[in-house]
């Protein structure tokens, strides 16, 4: 029997498919790829909702919504009010990379974790300017932390706290969110403000907005910061990196280039958290999924949004997605912070702690 | 008309004390030689001398003093590297450590610390200097090379001795001031443990009831650690001094021969030995030999039968003082306020700083009898306010010698506790304890006000309620007086080295000085800061009610505090229920009974806070 037209011209389309499929898998990037392991109360960690993980050497520190969790030599060890924290839910982890002192931000002040003991700072006991500190981040002796009440910073040689808010900067919004020092420079991410930097020599502020204004419609896509609600901000090698809950943004000091799900390989618009590996290369947090951007093409690291099956999504440099075949993923694809422990990285998600185990490609 | 009488003798010896030379060293000073330290071969002994501010070498062959190097002020910490080549100085009222080349005897520079340096290691290859520092409870990490300081590590409150492991991989600080807890709770300190190898702090040994933690040594095995400290009974009334609860003198055994962190006590049952202060092990690790300042002597301690003891007990035993006659082999009297301590390296002379008889003792250890004392070139001659200051370390006036002023007062400041003073029964009137630094023309005394004068404060209201023995001679009670009038007060590290405020301290002192809300109403006098607060002591030297009266006091009225150097001595309020200054506002002042700060923004009261800090 001789092929119908019909038959001739499905069996050629589906060659053209198949080529295109090849050709698509051919240019899919090697993205890093992971063994995940996870984390959740049923092993250890302290609550399944983690609002930020640290890596500190070997140790893992886990801030979660009841508590703050110790993952060393396998095992977890828990922190609370009751050991002296500033309060169970913790919102952001800092480590004094010259002292080994970690710093938790909590909905109820800011504790200083040093060799087992805590000490607690509050906006009642000291001069921190708000309780719930979203945001910490160290740089020498100061700690600075980003409240629902503005800026604090620390001096911790001499226990001066200086607050910045909208009294002494351009912050007219004083709810920060995200703080990221470096040493010449250190950027709030202010939720509804855009974006502060302060200048270390000049001990000046300036200020960076949406040229849109708080439009959700991108009018001008690279002219300048992607939307006033930033989350989260991180500053490496001179680059600024921000997170919105209307996309990313970074920033060389003179050009801003902006990230939007239709024409990037964010999987979402609404990112909780951003942190940058270097000048080129940074992790995306959002609230589906995992992204990972190595200045050219993408990877998103998630239970798939429809089975919940592990999936590894890989956009290259022309625009082109394929998937890649994976048996794990993350926890959870709404994710709220990550760290790195050399080629591992750690997630926290919404629901538990993700242990990326870095794999050969 | 007794007091009247002392006090006129006091204002005339104070008044002789200041015009004449105040002391007798070779600048007209007394030395006041505390810490020691000798060469690694033992041929040289260093001595700094807090008074003088000096540092002395001495040949300890000739027991001649051949050098005088001028350092900083006060200085109160003394280390020389492991090759000999190099000591160091640690200048507490200047915040820095002079750098000493110990072959030419010469200042090659100083390096900047924290707040209030008082003991200083270098690592063994002395390329890294570690600092306590007082005042800002921290250590510094040094870069000897540049001269930079790395890094601070946070330590304990008051952080004050360091001691290098033998084998140089841990340092170990010890706090002469507890830590700020909770209202009415025993109080808690700290051996902080750093590695020199990664520059961080790795461990806090706790030390539960502990509050004054002096120096502390480590054998030369490095399994058994030693530090000096004292166990204060501060929760219930003082009135219990003849039932032996006021104070403790103790030692902090750590490290593997004591198994853990155990506290035994060096005092017996009827006869204290206060303040132990220096610790010294022998090189074989066969005694431990720890001075005890306010009781003029030394106690040795034979250490086989303490782990012995320790051993066989499985816990600390610190409130048993029978349990000494179980390790104490030896009590050796020396001179008034003995307080650095060192062995030579054979182990066979003991040296010991009488701190107030500017002389050095030197102990055969065969016999534990001193047999020759150096002499530092200080004239014979003992002030009134010499004398003053031997009676205000001295604890031979209390009940058993159990304790002295400074138990309270280290180093002439405070403790940092809130004492239960009177025998009025258990947790009335709960009072802090205040700085005495700089008192003249803060009258009167008490928090209540009901000294009105400082020869009624040191008199008998110390012999009555606190030391439950003999009074004072009334030419001792004038000394004493003459000694805490001159008490100086610390340099303020919070004011630019030009004098003049920041711009948050500017603002804060407006709003210290202001007399009206922020909505313009004027707020009445009585209720501004600076009308309580005035003068050169901040102090109108009335009583208040500024509403943060307790349901046990006896009366809300309360003596206005003076305010120099406010910001180390937290807690704060008359019952040092306020554990940081900006909790006398945020939790203690709902009312605005205690100046008016409710209608302050919170960048306002940190203002006022970096205001206070500069007084």
């Amino acid at each position: 029997m001789k092929p119908s037209i019909w038959m001739k011209q499905t069996l050629w389309a589906a060659s053209i498919v198949m080529v295109l499929a090849f050709a698509s898998a051919a240019e899919a990037p090697a993205m890093p790829r992971y063994l995940w392991e996870n984390f959740t109360t049923t092993n250890g960690l302290p609550d399944n909702h983690v609002f930020c993980v640290l890596v500190d050497g070997a140790r893992i520190w886990a801030g979660t919504e009841n508590g703050l969790g110790l993952y060393e030599n396998g095992k977890w060890k828990t922190l609370r009010p009751a050991d002296g924290l500033a309060h169970r839910a913790v919102l952001s982890l800092a480590l004094d990379r010259r002292s080994g002192d970690v710093w938790a931000g909590t909905m109820g002040g800011l504790s200083r974790i040093s060799a087992g003991r805590i000490d607690t700072f509050t906006q009642l006991n000291s001069g921190l300017s708000n309780d719930v500190v979203y945001g910490v981040g160290t740089q020498d002796e100061y700690v600075w932390t980003a409240t629902a009440a503005g800026a604090s910073r620390l001096n911790t040689r001499t226990g001066q706290w200086a607050l910045f808010n909208e009294r002494n900067t351009p912050m007219y919004e004083i709810w920060t969110y995200g703080v990221s020092p470096g040493p010449d420079k250190v950027y709030y991410a202010v939720w509804g403000g855009g974006l502060l930097e302060y200048d270390v020599t000049t001990e000046r502020w300036k200020d960076y907005h949406d040229p849109d204004g708080e439009n959700e419609i991108v009018l001008l896509k690279d002219q300048g910061l992607i939307h006033e609600i930033t989350t989260s901000v991180s500053y490496v090698d001179k680059i600024v990196w921000v997170a919105t809950y209307f996309g990313a943004s970074r920033y060389d000091g003179r050009n801003w280039h902006n990230f939007l799900q239709k024409d990037s390989g964010l999987p979402s618009n609404f990112l909780n958290f951003v942190k940058a590996v270097d000048a080129n290369r940074a992790w995306f947090c959002t609230d589906k999924g995992l992204a990972y951007y190595d200045g050219a093409n993408w990877a998103v690291y998630r239970p798939a949004i429809d089975t919940h099956k592990p999936e590894l999504l890989v956009r290259n440099a022309n625009g082109k997605t394929s998937a890649v075949q994976v048996n794990t993923a993350p926890a959870h694809n709404y994710i709220l912070g990550i760290d790195f422990q050399g080629d591992d990285v750690w997630v926290a998600t919404a629901d538990g702690l993700s242990h990326g185990v870095r794999q050969p490609n | 008309m007794k007091w009247v009488a002392a006090l006129f003798a006091v204002m005339m010896g104070f008044l002789v004390a200041l015009a004449a030379p105040t002391g007798t060293g070779e600048d007209g000073r007394y030395l006041s030689p505390s810490e020691m330290a000798l060469s690694p071969d033992g041929r040289w002994l260093y001595v700094i001398c807090e008074r003088s501010d000096q540092l002395l070498a001495i040949d300890t062959h000739t027991r001649n003093v051949v050098k005088r190097i001028a350092v900083g002020h006060v200085p109160r910490g003394l280390a020389v590297s492991a090759d000999g080549r190099q000591v160091f100085v640690a200048n507490s009222w200047n915040d820095n450590v002079s750098v000493i080349d110990a072959e030419t005897l010469q200042l090659v520079k100083n390096v900047a610390a924290g707040f209030e340096p008082t003991s200083v290691v270098p690592d063994r290859p002395a390329k890294t200097l570690y600092v306590a520092n007082r005042l800002s409870n921290d250590v510094s990490v040094i870069d000897l090379q540049s001269g930079q300081e790395i890094k601070r590590l946070a330590a304990g409150r008051g952080a004050s001795y360091l001691a290098l492991s033998p084998d140089g991989e841990w340092i170990y600080c010890t706090h002469v001031y507890p830590a700020i807890g909770a209202f009415r709770t025993p109080p808690e300190s700290e051996i902080t443990v750093i590695s020199t190898a990664t520059q961080r702090v790795v461990d806090r040994l706790p030390l539960h009831n502990v509050a004054g933690v002096f120096h502390a040594a480590l054998s030369g095995d490095g399994r058994l650690g030693v530090a000096a400290n004292l166990r204060p009974k501060n929760l219930i009334p003082l009135a219990h001094v003849e039932h032996a609860w006021v104070f403790g003198n103790s030692l902090t055994l750590f490290g593997p021969d004591a198994g853990g962190v155990v506290e035994v006590p060096i005092d017996e049952l009827d006869r204290y030995f206060a303040r132990p202060w220096g610790v010294a092990i022998a090189p074989d690790k066969s005694r431990l030999f720890v001075t005890t300042e306010g009781s003029d002597s030394i106690t040795v301690i034979d250490i086989a039968r303490l782990l012995e003891f320790v051993r066989t007990n499985q816990r600390s035993v610190a409130n048993d003082l029978s349990a000494s006659a179980n390790y104490v082999v030896a009590r050796i009297p020396v001179g008034h306020n003995p307080r650095g301590i060192v062995l030579s390296p054979n182990g066979k002379q003991l040296y010991v700083s009488n701190r107030l008889d500017d002389n050095i003792g030197v102990i055969d250890t065969a016999t534990d009898k001193v047999v020759s004392t150096i002499d530092l070139g200080s004239s014979k001659t003992v002030t009134p306010l010499r004398r003053g200051e031997r009676i205000f370390y001295s604890a031979r006036y209390a009940f058993q010698g159990q304790f002295g002023c400074a138990n309270c007062h280290i180093d002439a400041t405070f403790d940092g506790l809130q004492w239960d003073l009177e025998p009025d029964g258990f947790g009335v009137d709960i009072v802090d304890n205040r700085s005495i630094e700089d008192l003249m023309g803060t009258e009167p005394f008490k928090w209540n006000g009901g000294n009105p004068d400082l020869p009624t404060e040191c008199g008998p209201r110390v012999e009555k309620y606190f030391f439950r023995s003999q009074s004072y001679k009334e030419n001792e009670l004038t000394d004493l007086v003459t000694f805490v009038f001159s008490i100086p007060v610390r340099p303020n590290r919070y004011r630019l080295p030009n004098g003049e405020l920041t711009p948050a301290q500017e603002r804060g002192k407006a709003i210290f000085e202001r007399t009206r809300y922020r909505d313009g109403r004027p707020i009445p006098q009585t209720n501004q800061c600076a009308f309580c607060h005035s003068g050169r002591k901040y102090t109108n030297q009335k009583l208040a009610d500024v509403g943060t009266g307790k349901a046990t006091d006896r009366s809300p009225l309360i003596d206005t505090p003076h305010l120099p150097d406010v910001a180390y001595s937290a807690p704060y309020l008359h019952d040092g229920s306020a554990r940081s200054l900006e909790e006398v506002w945020t939790i203690f002042n709902p009312k605005d009974t205690h100046g008016v700060s409710n209608d302050l923004t919170k960048d306002e009261l940190n203002d006022l806070i970096e205001y206070l800090r500069t007084l």
